[in-house]
């Protein structure tokens, strides 16, 4: 029984030690001075390895999925003979869900991995300690830059995916299965709002950059500085990146609609 | 080697950025469909309806079929209890004002509602010859609810 209570009582703690840690972490990299002229070099690389890396993998996973909801669409409002409506079915699905959250979960696979792995391999191997003793400060040499490397490059490749997608739809429904050209962007554009549906879901893309790049960054930061420790931090870079990801989505999803 | 390899890094990343760009432009324009960023000129007009059905805001309005513009406000207005639809109107077409009726149609059978102005006649008044900013349409006829004509056909079989 005290066993029982003695591990929730750590458990707590623990909780609350890493969300402090971690918001400290987020105000550290948030107050450096902005210098985006010194920091262009490191931070280019970074948009390389980040964002143009993950463009493939963006772009094959955009065109499966336009490509599926246009099907499945024309089959569901097939039966209702409105086949005419998938193309706002298939714009309104990906600017406003599909689109931000699926490149944000690949995001966080893809880049958001490796950078926690990066990151720690770096603290394993002492790059970091011996930068601080150099007197370079790791969190603006190292953190600062891949920080905003993410913050440019998600939202970035949100856009190219919902754009993906939407030809990918186009493909299957109007030159596969016929569905008129004409009536498929123009039921979609007299459906889609610039505001309420394009740029919510850019807006949703910052934040979705914001969760997974911070997480990756301080899940690398903090590791333990094993093998295992890197290797533990990696997977939980991926499971709380998406998991908050998933759970902000719908909180974002309530307020934009609720029209905050 | 080196320099190399950054000139591609940096092309590639130059080249990611402008997908970037071109697909939020398409988002834009091809996919919203703003074509109307320069239609800044339009009036509005309103009008009363004894019962509006499903009409929302930015429901379109039409001239024989074409859209001319959008619903911009819908409130009750208390003594009445009628519904007050403000609307505006894009300034490129003149509609002529005396007798203009508005009526709310729906699209197809499931389709949403929207107005359809019938423009009026030429005014024997030179100055008020077309609609202009705050105008008031009186001649409205009200939405066709479907449920109420169900009710009204099974009323009158049943007599």
């Amino acid at each position: 029984m005290v066993n029982f209570f003695e591990r929730l009582g750590s458990k707590t703690i623990g909780l609350l030690h890493a969300s402090g840690q971690s918001g400290l972490f987020l105000l550290r990299i948030l107050w450096q001075k902005p210098d985006f002229v010194r920091i262009w070099p490191v931070l280019s690389e970074q948009l390389y390895f980040v964002g143009v890396l993950s463009f493939l993998i963006v772009v094959v996973a955009g065109l499966f999925i336009g490509m599926v909801v246009g099907l499945q669409g024309y089959h569901t409002l097939q039966k209702f003979g409105a086949i005419s409506q998938v193309g706002q079915l298939l714009a309104l699905s990906i600017t406003r869900e599909l689109g931000p959250v699926l490149t944000a979960l690949l995001f966080a696979g893809r880049a958001g991995s490796a950078l926690t792995a990066e990151i720690g391999l770096m603290k394993a191997t002492e790059q970091l300690a011996s930068m601080d003793m150099m007197g370079v400060d790791p969190m603006r040499r190292i953190i600062y830059p891949r920080f905003w490397a993410g913050m440019i490059a998600l939202p970035v490749l949100g856009l190219i995916f919902s754009m993906v997608a939407i030809y990918g739809g186009y493909w299957v429904t109007v030159q596969w299965l016929g569905v008129d050209p004409g009536s498929f962007w123009s039921n979609m554009q007299s459906a889609v709002d610039f505001r309420t549906d394009v740029l919510s879901g850019v807006i949703k893309s910052i934040v979705f950059a914001f969760l997974v790049i911070w997480v990756a960054l301080y899940q690398g930061f903090e590791c333990n500085p094993t093998a295992e420790g890197i290797s533990q931090a990696t997977t939980r870079t991926v499971v709380y990146g998406s998991l908050a990801v998933l759970g902000f989505d719908f909180l974002l999803t309530a307020m934009m609609i609720g029209g905050w | 080697m080196k320099k190399q390899y950054y000139q591609y890094v940096h092309i590639s990343v130059g080249i990611l950025m402008l997908l970037g760009l071109i697909c939020f432009v398409f988002l834009a324009i091809k996919v919203s469909g703003m074509a109307d960023f320069g239609q800044a000129s339009h009036y509005s007009v309103s009008a009363e309806f004894s019962n509006i059905g499903g009409l929302k805001v930015r429901a379109p309005i039409t001239v024989a079929g074409v859209k001319v513009g959008e619903v911009t406000k819908i409130e009750l207005i208390p003594n009445t209890l009628n519904a007050q639809v403000t609307m505006s109107l894009y300034n490129d077409q003149p509609i002529p004002y005396e007798d203009a009726s508005a009526r709310i149609l729906t699209e197809g059978l499931l389709g949403s509602n929207y107005i359809s102005i019938v423009p009026g006649f030429d005014s024997s008044d030179p100055q008020h010859q077309f609609l202009r900013e705050g105008d008031v349409i009186t001649k409205t006829q009200e939405a066709l609810v479907l449920e109420n004509l169900i009710g009204q056909l099974v009323f009158n079989i049943k007599k």
